[in-house]
């Protein structure tokens, strides 16, 4: 440990800690602009210079390194002399419109400037001008105030892991700008807005909307993934203006993925429902909350008791709070109906696990692994910050392989990769359990059958990264995989032998919740024909596994209430919309996929007679007349649905052994990946995140050996079929496919026409 | 995309890279952007898209260096690169002089081109010969020392 005295304060640090580290342990301010602590030293601003004693001139904190017996001064003549003449410099080309700038009140220089500067500039000359560069939908540029700190380089390079921006040119001409007519199209890069400390680099959909200070900081958690990000949500006379990250070291870091960040722009979205609305005779009429809870109580009670308690079902997106889900649940079992569900998107159902699936540990104790496997994920898309933890581990010697049914690039080094089609997963993982008992010299479980499979070179490395302190992970694809309990059960055979810790990357922000209040009962719901159903937050064309087998079952049904804050998603198919909540409209729960439960408030008050989902339930239990259904806030059923600790029910072991052997493949098989902007209802409206290239039209992607095989190349238009349905779509090449692979998106208005997202497919020319 | 580096490019940016350790492949940058123009005599978009993506690298990456250096040319330049350097030494021995004289007679200012695409004029940085100034370099590879303007005259009708 070396010593350091700074400003007449002692403390000792570790070798190899800087000046800023040190200061910062202190709690002693420097003041900088290109320092952060998530990013490497650049050292190119130059304000956070100071005094050192025995130096010949001021030194840049951020990048000296303590020596034994330093003595800094931060406010000493020598060390304000060097900070105003920075910031002298720093101010001359910066242009003077903090009136119109976004940044203003926000901004590092601003209040740097006003604490270190000179009162006036000296410079009459004339300023420099930077044109704007376009990085597409969710940034804006204002490239004339940059004053490169090279802040967002950096993070486009280290943290994103593919360098989108740089530094160009030289000197008074160093321009911060994406390669030639390039946009910045990271799945996280609006952290850039929060870390460019002037407004070179603000938020698109949020200029000119409001001043900072006028906005009201109010906390919540996202509603997307399952990682449950912790927001600061951003509210001006009861509507979202903005969000952003609210720290979290053990989650969500400083960061925010695009879609958390973004996805408010739905809230204020026009096709909000604002008023119950009831059909009739094919019309549209507003009516009353009383009449349409009246309503919807009489059809569910005059259907259960016409044609039997398996004649109605609920069921509801994952993204629904645990309240939500709980009152949800109550209310079935009220009218004494078994069937909610909430895995919408799974199409495997024979798996029984002794908990709820879960991460299988803490995302922090994940990112310290020695190894992971991921399996059947496109994690940059699925689970964009936890991708990101992951990188930064395996940038640190982490040994990360990868088994999908794509070459996604993770944009991070990795250590072995499988490579398969879609339906042989499930053999590509057990050529890694092989690998992994002939090297242990132990055999696998008995239901697991091994006899058939051929082991590889590469599935032998990547079975031999796996050591006691690493991780097996199962991602969205995995999840929604028509074999996903063989999937399930092999990487739990692994994790056994390997002692690696078998984990679940849940799809969505209350995924872990809705096992834990067992609202995922009854499995594919559409197996049997329903007379009456209920969706909560669900858009069954969207949110489920099978569109075209969904959208048949709700249109066959009698009578369909949606609980949803969008009406024009299910206007097709319900009887009855009850407009509820969305997350910042109501106070909530959601447990992400560590086990972390998260409560949160509404931030502004409900939209037009919107209502809270738990109090629309709760209202029609009443009407019914159950017992019960008297709470009096979400708090109060929070504590009975989630009485005592989570922990010790969360577990991935299997409670019952499920059957593995290989099958064979042949002909051609859709990846029906869910897009990263088509998640949720939130999502799929939300302008900004909809005209990024990340939510670009789905097309028909394959190799070009497949294509050659169906006589299609690139740009023809093509119409996949798959049993019940077909979709008329674009051809394109795309060499991160294997052979016999059709990736068609699902949840996608272009795609509701199709079936399973993993089924057989056939190819035709259209035209 | 067609290739528009040739064999013989890759082949030599193949020895630059083998001088750095195998996980340091984009030192070898400068060396391979150096190869390209030659080869093209100027750095297109696309050729340092693909200086990138044979170096692995992002294409901003190779982009921040080609820009930073004004020996790398990111514009079309003519058959004949003159560059003379006016910084001071070279300006107190007739650097200028020697630059004004090339503008009167080629009849073009700094960074532009004569209409027959022979030559381009450019204003450089010192380079390292301030003993012999005036000095001018063509095509970056060539240096001409103590040009006056006889020696220019001469030079030019060296150059066909």
């Amino acid at each position: 440990m070396l010593e350091i005295e700074i400003d007449g304060k002692k403390t000792t640090v570790a070798p190899g800690s800087t000046v800023m580290d040190a200061a910062r342990a202190l709690g002693v301010h420097i003041p900088h602009f290109c320092y952060h602590k998530k990013l490497s030293i650049a050292a190119s601003c130059r304000m956070c210079l100071v005094e050192v004693e025995k130096a010949p001139k001021p030194l840049p904190a951020c990048a000296t390194p303590v020596t034994a017996g330093m003595v800094v001064k931060t406010h000493s003549n020598a060390a304000v002399t060097a900070q105003k003449g920075v910031m002298e410099f720093l101010l001359i080309n910066h242009p003077l419109d903090c009136p119109i700038c976004d940044q203003g009140g926000e901004c590092h220089l601003q209040d740097i400037a006003v604490g270190y500067g000179a009162g006036e500039s000296r410079y009459r000359e004339e300023k420099r001008i930077v044109p704007n560069k376009d990085l597409g939908p969710l940034i804006t540029t204002e490239m004339t105030r940059c004053i490169h700190c090279s802040r967002c380089v950096r993070f486009t390079e280290e943290v994103a892991g593919y360098q989108e921006l740089g530094l160009a040119h030289r000197g008074e001409h160093s321009e911060v700008m994406p390669f030639l007519g390039k946009t910045v199209n990271s799945e996280i890069s609006g952290n850039v807005i929060d870390l460019c400390p002037v407004g070179a680099l603000t938020s698109k959909p949020f200029r000119y909307t409001v001043r900072a200070w006028e906005l009201s900081r109010r906390k919540s958690i996202a509603p997307h993934d399952g990682l449950g990000s912790n927001l600061i949500v951003q509210v001006k006379n009861h509507k979202v203006m903005r969000v952003l990250p609210l720290e979290n070291e053990a989650i969500n870091e400083c960061w925010l993925s695009d879609r958390d960040r973004f996805s408010y722009e739905a809230l204020n979205s026009a096709s909000r429902a604002t008023k119950p609305q009831v059909k009739k005779d094919g019309q549209w009429i507003e009516t009353d909350w009383q009449s349409a809870l009246e309503l919807v109580a009489g059809k569910l009670k005059d259907t259960v008791a016409a044609h039997g308690r398996d004649s109605v079902a609920a069921l509801a997106t994952p993204n629904s709070t645990v309240e939500e889900l709980f009152m949800l649940r109550k209310l079935m079992a009220g009218l004494g109906v078994e069937q909610v569900e909430t895995r919408l998107r799974a199409a495997d159902f024979r798996l029984h696990t002794a908990g709820a699936t879960w991460l299988g540990q803490s995302i922090a104790e994940l990112a310290q692994s020695d190894a992971v496997l991921v399996i059947g994920s496109n994690i940059r898309k699925e689970q964009p910050l936890l991708a990101q933890r992951l990188r930064q581990s395996a940038k640190r010697g982490m040994k990360l392989s990868v088994l999908n049914p794509a070459r996604y690039d993770l944009l991070a080094p990795l250590a072995g990769e499988l490579i398969v089609r879609p339906d042989q997963m499930v053999e590509a993982l057990l050529t890694v359990l092989k690998a992994a008992c002939e090297a242990a010299g132990k055999t696998a479980p008995a239901h697991i059958d091994l006899s058939s499979i051929e082991v590889c070179d590469a599935s032998r490395s990547i079975a031999a990264t796996l050591t006691a302190h690493s991780a097996i992970l199962l991602g969205n694809l995995a999840a929604h995989h028509p074999r996903y309990a063989e999937l399930h059960a092999a990487a739990a055979a692994l994790a056994e032998l390997s002692g690696a810790k078998l984990g679940v990357m849940s799809e969505a922000a209350n995924t872990v919740g809705a096992q834990l209040i067992g609202a995922e009962t009854s499995g594919n719901l559409f197996a049997s024909p329903k007379k009456a159903l209920i969706l909560l937050n669900a858009e069954v064309q969207f949110d489920c596994h099978n569109a075209t087998e969904a959208l048949a079952a709700v249109r066959a049904a009698d009578f369909v209430v949606a609980l949803n804050p969008f009406a024009d998603g299910v206007k097709d198919y319900a009887d009855v919309i009850l407009p509820v909540a969305p997350f910042t409209e109501t106070s909530g729960t959601f447990v992400n996929m560590e086990g972390r439960a998260q409560s949160f408030n509404g931030v502004v008050r409900p939209l037009g007679e919107t209502r809270p989902a738990w109090k629309v339930l709760r209202v029609l239990g009443n009407v019914l007349g159950f017992n019960g259904f008297d709470y009096e806030s979400s708090e109060a059923i929070r504590d009975e649905a989630l009485a005592g600790d989570i922990a010790p029910r969360l577990s991935n072991a299997l409670k019952a052994p499920v059957a593995v052997k290989a099958q064979a493949a042949s002909g051609l098989v859709r990846l029906g990946e869910v897009p990263l902007y088509q998640l949720d209802a939130l999502t799929r409206r939300a302008p900004a995140l909809q005209a990024t290239a990340d939510a670009a039209e789905p097309a028909l992607r394959a190799n070009a050996a497949t294509l050659a095989g169906l006589s299609l190349k690139a740009g023809d238009s093509a119409c996949a079929a798959q049993a019940g349905g077909k979709a008329l779509l674009c051809v394109r090449e795309d060499t991160t496919l294997p052979d016999g692979v059709i990736h068609i998106a699902g949840s996608h208005p272009l795609t509701t026409g199709l079936g399973g997202l993993f089924a057989p497919v056939t190819v035709e020319r259209a035209g | 995309m067609p290739q528009l580096l040739s064999n013989e490019a890759r082949a030599l940016i193949d020895r630059e890279v083998a001088k750095y350790p195998a996980e340091h492949k984009r030192s070898a940058v400068m060396g391979a952007l150096r190869i390209a123009q030659t080869e093209h005599r100027w750095l297109s978009e696309e050729l340092v898209a693909e200086v990138a993506d044979y170096l692995q690298m992002a294409p901003v990456a190779v982009y921040e260096v080609a820009s930073f250096y004004n020996m790398y040319d990111l514009k079309p330049v003519g058959r004949y690169k003159l560059t003379v350097c006016t910084n001071l030494p070279c300006a107190l021995s007739g650097g200028v002089t020697a630059a004004e004289y090339l503008k009167q007679k080629l009849g073009i200012g700094f960074g532009e081109t004569t209409a027959d695409g022979k030559f381009t004029l450019v204003e450089g940085e010192c380079m390292g010969a301030c003993g012999s100034a005036p000095v001018m370099l063509v095509n970056n590879h060539k240096m001409c020392a103590s040009m006056t303007p006889d020696e220019i005259d001469k030079k030019l009708g060296e150059l066909e």
